[in-house]
């Protein structure tokens, strides 16, 4: 998918994968502290969601740097 | 491959409120995807000028990006929603139409019939017809193909504007127009390319958001040997558990199905008509950029797909063993309580905190927004090239340019997705529609397997004999669903045991209908006049030269892998037996 100069859809997904992971992981740290009104969960004592927040994040980042456009593409 | 039982009962449940409460951090998630797909779309306009890039995405996908595009294009509307609530129905049974109803015939079409479809540089399966048997059997094909997907279309939307209905109170206009226009722009602007980019993105989605559930809910179970005892001591009646050792007899199993069912009609002929000659799958892996790559696509696609049921199948069983009190729909009107069809929803709620929620029904969204441009586009090719085209040369004896076919292949996209709309509305207003065209859709694609497969590997087949039996085994089809419908006991006759529920029916209908294609088509293919080998290069096996994988070494060979997939799916129906 590095055809031509064409950015890749790995790039991407890298991309949107950071932000969920950022955002999932503040969002639940925030939930253990204020638990939001009405959305008790199953298991919430283990803490899934930062867990999977801090994961999305450093695949998100792993994709997003090793597809990132500017780096300079082999022959 | 849809689940229309799932989408009946949530259109009973159409005005019991919503099942999930979102909060803003849940529609940052789902509004962040929408702003990608789009962005995406919008980015690759550039790079789609010829007809090659925006009908087959340039031919230069590699085999993992068609391959996850194989699998995600078929992840549609109900796939998710539908197949949790059936293996909370029939548990552990429904996971033959992930193993034995796929994973066989996507190794076949990546050894045995790739090579054709890829050297002969089709464009489409009518396209392939036409190139094999002529205009008319490929022009029976397309406008059934063209005319279907798109109705399919229309209902694959309606049935996401209600699942959004059912658990997030969505307005049905809402969802319906977002959805769609949403995947018209991203379509119109950069076709296949287009597609197939989001596909590869919601394929990861849907995984991401998905695993939730099993995830925590295995954690919950004490893992698969807890599950299996709750789900033993819920239901101490039933065998929820096992693949195999119920099929001895319809009577024996919740499906009313015998194993020679789901293996021959399911696992032979609806399966390798599915995924070896549907256009909506088959046109990703002819986007790959070369032959190997296109025979390793299907078989990365095969791989994954033989894990969608830790994603789909798992989710039911989990809510056998936790949540157990889910009923059928007729029954949840009547007492207010949850149908089975809400299973997925209802784990969803119970594991997913904020933000993991909107992971979740983005995950819901994007299932349903690959599945619809699955359609959209291979609607726009078939319609460009196999019916457009063919019908304007001959009535005006002109070609037209390649930026001409762009433009009309724009066009038809739009023009897809507004009768897509339309039959979203119509289906609203008269919801049989949809079981109809569900139908409609099943007589073609098991007719269709026998007229290709015995187009690539018999040589002496004809293109009388294609055309009639192609025509003879969708009536066939035709015939025998109206015969069930009118006589039910002809269900009994049809499907061999008078024991056979309508499940068994699809399988049975389809493995005659094959027959009585193949039957057709040689008889009249022994009438008729055969084609010079040398017209049939390329085409057929016998008289096309496969290039040599020989002297690749053994982990690049796409029969090694198609080899260990295949081993693992023995294995894994060995465990679950």
């Amino acid at each position: 998918m590095t055809e031509g100069s064409r950015i890749s859809i790995w790039f991407f997904i890298g991309m949107l994968l950071t932000l969920y992971g950022i955002i999932i992981t503040t969002a639940s740290v925030y939930d253990v502290y204020h638990p939001f009104v009405g959305r008790e969960t199953v298991l919430s004592n283990l803490n899934f969601g930062v867990w999977w927040g801090i994961l999305l994040t450093a695949i998100g980042f792993v994709y997003f740097w090793v597809f990132r456009p500017w780096k300079r593409k082999n022959p | 491959m849809q689940n229309g039982t799932a989408l009946n009962g949530l259109m009973l449940l159409f005005d019991s409120g919503s099942l999930l409460k979102l909060s803003w951090v849940d529609s940052l998630v789902i509004g962040l995807y929408f702003v990608f797909v789009l962005g995406i779309g919008y980015y690759l306009l550039r790079f789609t000028k010829t007809g090659e890039d925006f009908f087959l995405a340039g031919r230069k996908m590699s085999s993992w990006v068609a391959g996850l595009s194989f699998v995600a294009a078929n992840l549609g509307s109900l796939e998710l929603m539908g197949w949790a609530a059936s293996a909370y129905q029939y548990g552990i049974l429904a996971t033959h139409w992930y193993w034995i109803g796929a994973i066989p015939a996507m190794l076949f079409l990546a050894i045995v019939m790739m090579p054709f479809y890829y050297i002969s540089k089709t464009h489409s399966v009518p396209g392939y017809l036409k190139l094999r048997y002529g205009e008319q059997a490929s022009m029976l094909s397309a406008v059934s193909f063209a005319f279907m997907t798109v109705l399919m279309s229309g209902i694959n939307m309606f049935a996401m504007a209600l699942v959004m209905k059912v658990i997030l109170g969505w307005s049905i206009d809402f969802s319906i127009w977002v959805s769609s226009i949403t995947v018209m722009v991203y379509v119109v602007l950069g076709g296949l390319l287009s597609a197939i980019f989001n596909e590869v993105l919601q394929f990861m989605l849907i995984w991401l958001g998905a695993l939730i559930i099993p995830i925590l809910g295995l954690v919950e179970t004490g893992g698969w040997t807890g599950l299996v005892a709750r789900v033993h001591q819920n239901f101490p009646a039933g065998d929820y558990t096992h693949l195999w050792s119920t099929l001895g007899s319809f009577k024996d199993n919740p499906m009313g199905i015998h194993w020679t069912g789901i293996v021959f009609g399911l696992g032979f002929i609806i399966s390798f008509g599915y995924w070896t000659t549907d256009f909506l799958v088959v046109q990703r892996v002819l986007s790959a950029k070369d032959l190997r790559s296109a025979k390793m696509a299907p078989i990365i696609g095969a791989s994954f797909k033989m894990l969608v049921p830790f994603i789909v199948i798992l989710p039911g069983l989990l809510g056998l063993a936790v949540i157990p009190g889910l009923v059928g729909q007729q029954q949840a009107m009547a007492t207010g309580a949850h149908s089975y069809n809400e299973v997925l929803p209802l784990m969803l709620a119970r594991y997913a905190g904020p933000g993991m929620l909107g992971l979740g029904v983005t995950a819901l969204i994007a299932g349903f927004m690959s599945g619809m441009a699955g359609n959209v586009t291979a609607f726009s090719t078939v319609w460009t090239y196999d019916i457009y085209r063919p019908l304007h040369v001959k009535l005006t004896k002109n070609e037209r340019s390649d930026q001409y076919y762009v433009k009309m292949g724009r066009w038809s996209t739009i023009v897809g997705v507004i009768i897509s709309i339309g039959t979203a509305y119509l289906v609203q207003q008269f919801a049989s529609i949809m079981d109809y065209v569900q139908a409609l859709f099943s007589f073609f694609i098991a007719p269709l397997f026998g007229t290709v497969i015995l187009g690539m590997l018999w040589k002496r087949a004809t293109g009388a004999g294609g055309f009639w039996g192609l025509l003879a085994g969708t009536l066939s089809s035709i015939g025998m669903y109206v015969w069930v419908k009118v006589d039910h006991n002809a269900l009994g006759i049809i499907a061999l045991s008078h024991y056979a529920k309508p499940m068994a029916d699809d399988m049975y209908r389809a493995l005659w209908s094959w027959l009585i294609t193949v039957i057709v088509t040689v008889v009249v293919s022994m009438m008729t006049a055969p084609r010079a080998e040398t017209e049939l290069v390329g085409l057929v096996r016998g008289c096309t030269e496969i290039p040599s994988e020989g002297h690749l070494p053994l982990f690049k060979r796409p029969i090694f892998w198609a080899g260990v997939v295949f081993a693992v799916f023995i294995v894994l129906n060995v465990i679950f037996w």
